[in-house]
């Protein structure tokens, strides 16, 4: 039985969202949460797939300009996380089942919390 | 085919506790979809890490809500505690165990408050409300806050409760259990009351499991995702079991909730007894290593999950929260298709909805 | 199932005393352990900003130049960070509360220069 607290985060391809998708839906999983990270302009993607005390996390790495595939097909539920992540870091997703198109999160200021690689480093 | 009208759900609305807007598609007084959208809430907490570093990031993490307030500050040290590798002690542990028990109560007791007035049941309201005062009595008297309490820093917690503190505490719950009786009774038993919520807002088992309920609104729908039956905290010492239902309406979500008020004093009574005598916190050196942590706890509303990164200096790279009702959204916006329009309310209040927490 | 179970609860409560306070008639209720204000001991202060620094709110501000150490009462959270991280311990936790008002208000206490010994 997983614990509470873990640390293994297993890295994942962009090509092969759906497909660990498809496994995770017939295996009974479901999603806990998408998080997304940007700091100097490098953005990655944390999936979390659970089921009853089990969680297993997979992170993908999103070069600027990439969007990637919806999972909302198999996991109707990931569309509050896909809007969240494309209002606020400016990730887009293709294919979803519900897009509100930048309009889920009311905000003063387009993604916020996207940032840009710093020159020079 | 009747005429089909969006009826604008909040933000501002009588009974919701916090503002979400949900845009009602209605067609002869029944909803057809319900669309939400959120946002008047945010306040960029997460961003923040920026600027305060791991420790003073407590402080900022309780405040995200007032009601799970303390359930964020335990998840976040824990978090950060896991990626420092910091062993607490074991009186530390059973001090938040026993704090976020008396945080599930008057979340609980906050709740059944909430649905009394969404029925229109003044003085239940009120009268549920004065009960919870006892329990924000406690925490003033103990850690110095009503809401907010700044107990748990990262390491252990800020100061000791002795030991003659925490059995006044046992006295005072277990005086209260007469009371809470003859509330509850009214939830459970009163005609009026229950007309409202049987075989409202039925979510069928299977649903539940595919959409990622969480918390008592899956729990009355016999999923169980509870995650006091793993290893965190002291609860597998303490022999708990989690309480659910198979009736899927809103009665049963009531029925679990106001059982869990009765678990919480149970609980409370037995860390009481047990808990062992020793120091509360514990001195550390050193910055968060490179790397990341995920802790997930249970809140009263259902699993909340944390993560934290590291880069090596005193400030975090990524501090992120996902509270329980961000995965109870999709659930509502199910349970909205095909009810009436005056039932619009018991199925907001039912899945326990706390936005600010959703939007940080 | 019954009708009109909330009665006695509803009866008793009609013959008690009310349970809220008027305040501001009555002082507000408050223990030994409220943290109600932060204020300074300011003999001992050695005005090294790390109150400042720590504080979420961004509510304490340090002059070394002007010696005055400067607290913005409305944005302070009293959540007690800076009580703990002072170095010489001359900041404290009070239980009263700031009382409400339509300035927001400014303290600044001015750090006096201490003889060498």
């Amino acid at each position: 039985m997983t614990s509470y607290m873990t640390k293994e985060v297993a890295g994942l391809d962009r090509k092969d969202i759906m497909s660990k998708a498809e496994e995770m839906s017939d295996k009974g999983y479901r999603i806990i949460q998408m998080c997304a990270t940007s700091k100097n302009g490098i953005t990655d993607v944390l999936y979390s797939y659970g089921k009853d005390l089990d969680m297993e996390m997979y992170k993908v790495d999103v070069p600027e300009g990439v969007s990637l595939p919806s999972i909302t097909s198999y996991f109707w539920s990931a569309f509050i996380f896909e809007n969240e992540i494309h209002d606020l870091f400016d990730v887009k997703f293709t294919g979803s089942v519900l897009d509100y198109k930048g309009n889920f999160f009311k905000l003063s200021t387009k993604t916020p919390w996207k940032t840009v690689a710093k020159g020079g480093e | 085919m009747g005429k089909r009208t969006i009826i604008p759900f909040g933000p501002q609305h009588p009974a919701l506790p916090e503002p979400i807007h949900l845009d009602l598609e209605i067609e002869d007084e029944k909803v057809i979809r319900a669309v939400p959208s959120i946002g008047y809430v945010h306040r960029g907490l997460e961003k923040l890490v920026e600027k305060n570093d791991y420790q003073t990031m407590t402080y900022i993490m309780e405040r995200v809500c007032g009601i799970c307030s303390f359930g964020h500050s335990w998840g976040y040290c824990s978090a950060v505690e896991g990626l420092m590798d910091i062993e607490v002690p074991q009186r530390a542990e059973y001090l938040r165990t026993i704090f976020m028990e008396l945080s599930r109560m008057h979340s609980h007791l906050l709740w059944l408050g909430l649905l009394a007035d969404g029925m229109g049941f003044e003085s239940l309201f009120m009268n549920c409300w004065r009960m919870r005062e006892r329990i924000l009595d406690i925490f003033e008297r103990t850690t110095g806050g009503r809401v907010i309490l700044s107990f748990t820093k990262v390491g252990g917690q800020h100061k000791d409760v002795p030991n003659d503190v925490l059995n006044d505490v046992v006295s005072i719950l277990n005086g209260m259990k007469k009371e809470l009786k003859c509330l509850t009774d009214v939830f459970i038993d009163d005609t009026s009351v229950r007309n409202r919520m049987i075989g409202v807002g039925i979510l069928p088992h299977d649903e539940t499991r595919k959409l990622g309920a969480v918390g008592p609104t899956a729990r009355g729908s016999g999923v169980n995702n509870d995650q006091r039956s793993s290893d965190f905290g002291m609860y597998r010492d303490l022999g708990f079991e989690p309480i659910m239902d198979v009736q899927c309406d809103c009665y049963a979500r009531c029925k679990v909730r106001v059982n869990e008020i009765y678990q919480s004093i149970g609980i409370i009574e037995k860390a009481v007894k047990g808990i062992p005598e020793g120091p509360v916190s514990v001195q550390f050196k050193g910055m968060p290593p490179v790397g990341e942590c995920v802790v997930r706890i249970e809140q009263p509303r259902g699993e909340a999950f944390y993560y934290v990164r590291g880069n090596g200096t005193r400030y975090l790279d990524r501090a992120r929260v996902r509270t329980p009702t961000n995965a109870n959204i999709p659930a509502l916006v199910k349970v909205l298709q095909g009810c009436d329009l005056n039932d619009v309310t018991m199925l907001v209040l039912t899945i326990d909805p706390c936005i600010s927490c959703t939007e940080r | 199932m019954a009708t009109f179970k909330i009665g006695k609860v509803l009866l008793s409560s009609v013959f008690k005393k009310p349970s809220t306070r008027p305040y501001p008639a009555v002082e507000a209720k408050h223990t030994d352990a409220t943290r109600g204000h932060v204020e300074i001991d300011q003999s001992r202060c050695i005005l090294c900003g790390i109150c400042s620094k720590k504080c979420p709110a961004d509510a304490i501000s340090v002059s070394k130049t002007d010696r005055t150490w400067i607290i913005q009462r409305m944005s302070c959270v009293q959540c007690g960070a800076c009580v703990e991280a002072c170095p010489k311990d001359c900041l404290i936790m009070k239980t009263d509360y700031t009382p409400p008002n339509v300035d927001k208000i400014v303290d600044t206490v001015v750090i006096k220069e201490r003889a060498e010994n």
